[in-house]
């Protein structure tokens, strides 16, 4: 019960913080240098008028927020400048499944693999394959994505002719390999390394310790002492993991050519797109807002204690 | 006072038996005087143009000893000067996003409530923003300057480090000591000082290590969108990125700033964990017990 | 330099070549085509919009050229051919035009294409109620304008049909290049009742009605474009392919990886970086073709130091060596420029004096020209190029700025800006001391060009104003085609180069890369290519697509 309460708690506390994005994203974006109607050949002042008047772009700011924030609450992200036949929903709802099925594999492949590869070299402290673990871990880690997806696609698309080097395709196997493997590969060495260092942490703790001195076999020290606090770092990590994958995936997606929400919004902010950077802002907004919720209810499960203090 | 000293002692001791901390160290600081001082040993400079040596490949007659990029601009020069920037961006930014970032969250994981949920209520808010987004208008808004990239990075990083150092401080101050502390009538701010932020330090640690890096690699996602610092300024990022376009015609221009680069990201991870090691939070909890 | 490049296998030496490969590659004889008629080409980034009238930008007009057919329409080289009008008659004075529809024009639905259709379109196109991004390219005709400024009602536009086959329309002045704007996507009829009906949904696949050589079948943003044959065109039995997929993509590096692993048939550009890689390993597929652009740096004119100060304008200009920028920074065979206007059909320009001197005679004249304009090496000129981001226009700015401080001592800041903001100082000319240009001509015709520094002009961005100037332009606008128009913009050009208020610097090339099993397109100066002229050969490779 006391958990339903929190989430639902924490629900209504994020309506002010959706308010303060709103607010703060309209401001930004309407304060932007260059308009949607700047065009290399210069539209006649009176097609210019009719265009900001059929886009309300006359009306003073703070009446163009409310009227914003109005029909949000209607579910409505308003007409795309850039694209002047589509709505701004249509464009998130095309292109969000997209960023959702490279970004969800890209996080499972790297929280899977990469707390397996922490969890094999914290075990095998200074051995050499910890050493050889974290050694790729770190060049997982110190080369960045548009070195990495393009030395992939050469060898596998140009060199093997084994997978595609670009396009969607509605997202088979076979097209989303490349750039999932090249989204996740950082954060799996990021996490390998911080499910390592905590484990390390808590293997030398006094209560591990203990618990061996105690003769407890490993394995059932591992599972009931080690595991959950060692964890708990990278579900920290989770939200931070999330970010750095939306980043990233602005680079694979441009890279690869996929239709995701990442490259609609580069889009949109060089074409001062206000309605559908705004939409695009607004919406990863509730989703981070909602993975954090997870985040901390995750949280509270591990270490309960935290749970009696909020 | 004398508990700090015998910290740092002890840290020192045990950081001098690590030797691959020691080596990244030694190497590091090679590499700081070398983009120092570099320059001066090479008889060109960072933006002169030569028509007729276009990517050409390294050579020792002519003193391009990275060879030159696609302008005829000597590889060797423009990598020390964008090790400059990219240091100095991954140092000044880490170090913005850790003082804000360690004291925000240790302040909202100590004094827990309510005070805590409007802090990381505040930080949901700048979190919910997303990153990519801000920088690409502040970098519209005032063009592209090397100051804008500290502020950028450093603003949005400290959110990071405020989360993780909340956590642990919340995990830390549910420790028996702590409650000691507490009933012993000791002051919030005493026990923050005294007790969770030493405690945090190896998180920290940790974390710097790993972000001075990420910095850098943030600084070069932004000379991919276009973004880096001005022309012909040049940093590890925009190099990299150049070169990784040219990888297969050129590929010194790849090869040289990557090597720099990595080279880098691997000694800041190196030191990072001789640190973490040296400062291992379990010794101190001991001591306090 | 300026001849026809073919591409493919239009015909000559590059037939025989296109045909040895194929042999080579397929071991089959020539001109068997592939099983699969599938032409995949990346445009560059998405249209806005698929409606013909609101449609901005070259990705859009790619793609409707495919989907519509105006009156007139264009052979693979670029020539004009009748379109939906199958003749047309021109009036004494120039200033009437009767088309007759050809007999088997027909909608995609099967509707037949009537002259009321053009009538409703280019009325359409006009009001202002469509918010279109091109209406003012209408202006030659009758009343257009007053129309676009909502002066009139759109019935007043010059525009009738006479029954069903004949369409009249009336212009202001003689407009010798009417016929080359009628393959403007602002000219496309528009099927009435599916515009009626769905209003701005009349462009997504399943509702658009179009009467081109190709239908759309899908639009997947920021995905693709698909099109398909349509059945009905009236020259169907000459289309070949039986889809084209547009891909949006705007990395160039990314494109190139696409088309070197067979995903793609042919590229909008090549990165002009990888040129030298290109050159060497694909240059058989490399297809490189004058187009009708000019690039140029403006000076603000209106602001010190280049207020009332041509000799340091002229010394600027002189001190860039083009032929290195041309040949090495850029290097895809861009035309050095001495002249604003791009040659075109009869009119070929006026090189100034100094374009005939040596690079080091213009290098000493512009050091004369500098000192006289009160700068020296000790005492040096500080100015600032503004630029949009882009990696050839870095290069080209590092490298006048890298000429100017070795020949003059100039100290060049750059400041490269995302193009919206870049659009807007440059419009504002309030920080700008010297800006990129570059402008791509909308009709095949010096005018568009020449008008560019009118004074009164909205993409005048150097406060260039000569009355001079802008007289021999309005004289021009008078006459019909013929030596005496020429001869008008020809003087008004000399005396703008006298002045300099901006520094030409090339003429654009297009560059593609075309698979050798393309055939049947052609290189043109306005870089038009229709869908239906293309073929695909059969060869080994096209099957693992």
């Amino acid at each position: 019960m006391s958990n339903f309460r929190f989430v639902i708690g924490r629900f209504l506390g994020a309506i002010p913080t959706l308010l303060i994005l709103i607010c703060l994203a309209f401001l930004l974006v309407k304060s932007a240098p260059g308009g949607p109607f700047d065009f290399e050949r210069s539209l006649p002042e009176e097609v210019e008028a009719n265009l900001r008047a059929a886009y309300n772009l006359d009306d003073p700011v703070y009446l163009q927020l409310f009227k914003y924030i109005g029909d949000l609450m209607q579910g409505d992200f308003g007409p795309s400048f850039q694209y002047r036949d589509y709505t701004v929903t249509e464009l998130i709802s095309t292109g969000f499944p997209v960023s959702l099925r490279l970004g969800v594999a890209a996080i499972l492949l790297a929280l899977i693999f990469g707390s397996l590869i922490g969890s094999i070299a914290a075990l095998n402290q200074n051995s050499k394959l910890d050493y050889g673990v974290m050694f790729f871990g770190m060049i997982g880690i110190s080369i960045p994505n548009f070195v990495m997806a393009p030395l992939l696609v050469l060898f596998f698309s140009i060199g093997l002719r084994a997978l595609p080097a670009g396009g969607y395709n509605g997202g088979d196997f076979y097209h989303m390999i490349l750039p999932v493997v090249s989204l996740a590969l950082p954060q799996m060495a990021y996490i390998a390394r911080l499910t390592r260092g905590s484990m390390i942490e808590v293997l030398s703790s006094n209560f591990v310790r203990t618990a061996k001195a105690q003769g407890l076999p490993v394995r059932t020290i591992l599972l009931a002492h080690v595991l959950k606090p060692a964890f708990l770092p990278v579900v920290s990590y989770l939200g931070p993991a999330t970010a750095a994958i939306i980043t990233g995936s602005v680079v694979v997606e441009q890279i690869f050519g996929l239709p995701g929400l990442g490259r609609y919004f580069v889009q949109g902010a060089l074409n001062r797109d206000y309605t559908l950077v705004m939409g695009v802002v607004v919406f990863y907004g509730c989703l981070i807002i909602l993975f954090n919720l997870i985040v901390d209810t995750l949280y509270g499960f591990i270490d309960p204690k935290i749970k009696q203090n909020r | 006072m004398k508990k700090t000293n015998s910290l740092l002692n002890d840290a020192w001791t045990a950081l001098s038996k690590n030797k691959a901390a020691l080596i990244s160290a030694t190497t590091m600081a090679m590499m700081v005087l070398m983009v120092l001082v570099g320059p001066a040993f090479s008889p060109y400079t960072i933006d002169e143009t030569d028509w007729y040596k276009i990517a050409a490949a390294p050579s020792f007659f002519d003193g391009h000893i990275f060879g030159t990029d696609d302008l005829g601009r000597d590889l060797f020069v423009r990598t020390m000067y964008g090790g400059r920037i990219s240091l100095m961006v991954g140092l000044v930014a880490t170090l913005v996003s850790v003082t804000i970032g360690v004291t925000y969250g240790a302040v909202a994981g100590f004094m827990g409530g309510r005070i805590d949920a409007l802090m990381m209520r505040f930080v949901d808010v700048l979190y919910a923003m997303p990153f990519l987004f801000f920088v690409i208008l502040l970098m519209v808004f005032f063009g592209r300057s090397i100051f804008l990239i500290f502020v950028a990075i450093g603003a949005v990083n400290w959110l990071d480090i405020a989360r993780i150092v909340r956590g642990q401080t919340l995990n830390i101050k549910g420790k028996e000591f702590v409650d000691a502390a507490r009933t012993g009538g000791v002051s919030t701010i005493k026990i923050i000082m005294k007790h969770v932020v030493p405690n945090l330090l190896g998180v920290v640690v940790v974390y710097v290590a790993l972000t001075v890096p990420q910095v850098i690699l943030v600084e070069s996602f932004l000379s991919f969108l276009g973004l880096g610092v001005q022309e012909p300024m040049t940093s590890w990022g925009a190099l990299v990125n150049q070169g990784a376009r040219q990888m297969e015609s050129s590929p010194w221009m790849l090869l040289f700033p990557a090597v720099f680069l990595a080279t880098t990201l691997f000694c800041f991870n190196f030191i990072g964990d001789g640190l973490r090691d040296a400062l291992d939070p379990k010794d101190r909890t001991r001591g306090n017990d | 330099m300026l001849g026809l490049i073919l591409f493919g296998c239009g015909s000559g030496t590059d037939n025989k070549n296109a045909t040895k490969e194929a042999l080579i590659i397929g071991g089959l004889s020539g001109n068997e085509l592939a099983e699969k008629q599938v032409f995949t080409k990346n445009n560059g980034s998405d249209p806005g919009t698929l409606d013909p009238h609101r449609a901005e930008g070259v990705p859009a007009s790619n793609v409707l050229r495919d989907l519509y057919e105006g009156l007139v329409s264009e052979a693979a080289n670029g020539d004009y051919i009748p379109g939906v009008a199958e003749s047309w008659n021109i009036s004494q004075d120039g200033k009437t035009y009767r088309f007759t529809i050809r007999e088997g024009a027909v909608w995609s639905n099967g509707d037949k294409v009537v002259a009321e259709d053009f009538v409703f379109s280019l009325r359409r196109s006009v009001d202002p109620k469509t918010l279109s991004n091109y209406s003012s390219m209408l202006y030659p005709i009758k009343n257009a304008r007053d129309v676009v400024l909502g002066k009139a009602p759109t019935d007043r536009l010059g525009v009738s049909a006479e029954g069903e086959k004949t369409l009249i329309i009336e212009l202001e002045e003689p407009t010798p290049y009417f016929i080359s704007l009628l393959t403007h996507s602002t000219t496309y009829p528009v099927h009435p009742p599916t515009v009626k009906e769905h209003g701005p949904l009349f462009t997504r696949p399943e509702n658009m009605v179009s009467n081109g050589a190709f239908t759309l079948k899908d639009w997947r943003i920021q995905d693709y474009i698909l099109l398909s044959r349509n059945e009905r065109y009236w020259d169907d039995t000459n289309t070949t392919l039986s889809e084209v997929y547009y891909y949006p993509l705007d990395n160039p590096d990314a494109s190139l990886r696409r088309y070197r692993a067979n995903e793609l048939d042919f590229t909008d550009t090549t990165p002009s970086e990888q040129l030298p890689w290109i050159k060497k390993n694909l240059k058989e597929e490399l297809k490189i073709t004058p187009y009708f652009g000019s690039y140029y740096y403006g000076f603000n004119n209106s602001k010190p130091p280049f207020k009332n100060n041509p000799e340091l304008r002229i010394a600027l200009s002189l001190a860039v060596n083009r032929t290195i920028i041309t040949d090495i920074v850029l290097g895809a065979g861009q035309i050095p420029a001495f002249t604003f206007v791009p040659p075109v059909k009869e009119y070929q320009g006026t090189q100034p004096e100094w374009a005939k001197l040596t690079q080091e005679e213009r290098e000493d004249l512009a050091e004369e020209l500098y000192a006289q304009a009160g700068f020296d090496k000790n005492n040096p000129l500080s100015i600032e190029i503004i630029y949009n981001t882009s990696e050839n226009h870095k290069r080209v700015a590092l490298a006048v700025a890298s000429m100017w401080k070795k020949v003059l001592g100039v100290e060049t800041k750059l400041r490269n800006q995302e193009w919206k903001v870049f659009l807007e100082t440059r419009r504002l000319q309030e920080e700008t001391e010297i800006f990129r240009g570059g402008w791509i001509g909308d009709y095949d015709d010096p005018y568009t060009f020449s008008e560019l520094l009118h004074s009164e002009n909205e993409m005048n961005h150097s406060g260039y104003a000569s009355a001079e100037y802008d007289a021999l332009l309005k004289s021009a606008s008078l006459k019909p085609a013929g030596k005496d128009r020429t001869g008008d913009l020809l003087q008004a050009e000399q005396i703008m180069l006298n002045d300099m208020p901006v520094i030409p610097l090339y003429f654009y090339v297009s560059q593609h890369l075309i698979k050798p099993w393309v055939v049947g397109l052609e290189g043109n100066v306005m870089d038009h290519h229709y869908s239906k002229y293309v073929k695909i050969l059969k060869t080994e490779t096209l099957t693992s697509e």
